[in-house]
């Protein structure tokens, strides 16, 4: 069953993770997880627009945090968010990884090594290549992965990345891939 | 049996090798983001797998030296956060200026960056004559940069930018010289630092400390780990004393949480109670 879902997301992202988590309903049980790249400036902005765009809790990961269902984390900005094995957050200040912290490849590689075939990764649109090979850990451990249609993401790099690297098990627009998650996790619970 | 599994063999080994061999204890680190490390340390060095790095550390004599500095992740900042800078200029340097002699300790101090902003402040608050700072890590690399004090100028942007919302009261520029792309930090900063060895694993309790500040190095341990070190700082600090971690840490998750207060909710700037066990 799906317990978790991690998206990655830079250049456009703001709108397209509020499009995207407008599309969850109150009985979406999995945990989503989302690094988005940002200024530190424009972070708590970018919480309040979220946390408007939802239904479900939003917050910023904390350290060590236990993590909970039906609850959206944002990475804080500046620190590369990682899942340990207790389903419990990790921050780190380690380098910068694709030219950005927090990096969604850190991200997706701990997520995948916890939750494997329970895990869903999304990237979105994106002006650089982060993700990608958090993506091909995902999908090599049995997790699925989506990816927004390069063609019609604001900057189609980061997903056209993601899909030279590892492929992908669904290629959807925006507006399709809510519903996908929807779906997956309904399947879960089947 | 999946890549990733067998590497959690493998760091599993390493590690013990580590502990075996030359006596460094990375068992309490956070998992995820060590066995990063380790394979970040196998792609740097074009080995094969974390198996041969085991081999060669068990093997190699000089080769722990460069394992260690590679897992030290010294990356910091001057006036890093400086927000918390603010915070100790108005809140605890006021409180510590009526004590003839200051003892801080600085512990994960990376390249030296917090111990020089540490000095910049207290000059700044005319503390530094009186102040005694220790700054320690346990990489002997990072000891070595740490003591030169010496930056690539393309961070500068970056620390005048801190600097200036550290409310710093001079010009960055009055502390360092820039000489072509590297920035070096002035001698008489460097007056009252002492840069030493110091492994938060495995070593003790260090002197009569009025303030500690340790950021950005809780966040790698595991809460035993964590708890250890809390205590360590309980049981070095002056009562009253005060202990400052990174913005994004917190004693939420820790069983000697009792031993401190926070000194305001949107800062990470804790006391030692009076009751605090010693
Ligand atoms: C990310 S840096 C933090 C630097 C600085 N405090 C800051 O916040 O910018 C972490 C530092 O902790 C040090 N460190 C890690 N484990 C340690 C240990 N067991 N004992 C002492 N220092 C340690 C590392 O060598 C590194 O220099």
């Amino acid at each position: 069953m799906m317990e978790a879902c991690v998206v990655g997301a830079s250049t456009g992202g703001v709108s397209a993770l509020r499009s995207l988590l407008r599309g969850l309903d109150k009985g979406f049980r999995p945990s989503v997880i989302i690094v988005q790249h940002t200024a530190t400036e424009g972070f708590n902005v970018l919480v309040d627009l979220l946390r408007d765009s939802c239904v479900l809790p939003v917050s910023e990961a904390q350290s060590r945090e236990p993590i909970q269902p039906g609850h959206v984390y944002l990475a804080p900005p500046r620190y590369h968010l990682l899942v340990e094995r207790q389903q419990r957050f990790a921050l780190s200040v380690d380098e910068r990884v694709c030219h950005v912290r927090p990096a969604a490849d850190v991200l997706f590689q701990s997520a995948a090594e916890v939750w494997r075939d329970r895990l869903a990764a999304v990237v979105l649109t994106g002006a650089n290549d982060d993700g990608a090979r958090g993506a091909a850990l995902v999908r090599s451990l049995g997790g699925t992965l989506i990816v927004q249609d390069p063609q019609e993401a604001e900057a189609p790099e980061m997903p056209a990345a993601a899909l030279r690297l590892a492929g992908a098990d669904h290629v959807l627009p925006l507006n399709r891939i809510a519903p996908m998650l929807l779906k997956l996790a309904a399947r879960a619970n089947a | 049996m999946h890549l990733t599994d067998r590497q959690d063999i493998e760091v599993a080994l390493f590690t013990e090798a580590l502990r075996k061999r030359h006596g460094y204890d990375f068992g309490q680190y956070a998992p995820a983001s060590f066995k990063r490390r380790v394979l970040g340390l196998v792609t740097a060095l074009h080995l094969r797998s974390v198996s041969e790095l085991t081999e060669r550390v068990i093997h190699d004599e000089g080769f722990i030296h460069t394992v260690i500095e590679r897992l030290s992740v010294p990356v910091s900042e001057l006036f890093r956060e400086p927000q918390t800078f603010v915070a100790l200029r108005e809140r605890v340097l006021p409180d510590l200026a009526s004590y003839p002699h200051l003892n801080i300790w600085q512990a994960g101090c990376a390249h030296g960056e917090e111990a020089y902003s540490m000095a910049i402040l207290l000059r700044e608050a005319g503390m530094y004559e009186r102040c005694q700072i220790y700054a320690t890590d346990f990489s002997d690399a990072a000891l070595a940069k740490a003591q030169e004090g010496i930056y690539p100028a393309r961070e500068m942007p970056l620390y005048l930018e801190n600097y200036r919302k550290a409310g710093g009261t001079a010009r960055l520029q009055d502390y360092c010289t820039e000489k072509y792309d590297l920035l070096k930090m002035h001698d008489e900063l460097r007056a009252n630092i002492t840069f030493a060895n110091h492994n938060l694993v495995s070593d003790g309790v260090f002197g009569e400390m009025h303030l500690i500040l340790c950021r950005n190095v809780l966040i790698y341990f595991t809460d035993p780990l964590q708890d250890r070190v809390l205590g360590l700082f309980r049981d070095s600090l002056v009562r009253g004393g005060y202990l400052c971690i990174g913005i994004k840490e917190s004693l939420s998750f820790s069983g000697v949480a009792s031993d401190f207060h926070l000194l305001s909710r949107e800062l990470p700037v804790f006391r030692r109670t009076a009751t605090a066990a010693p």
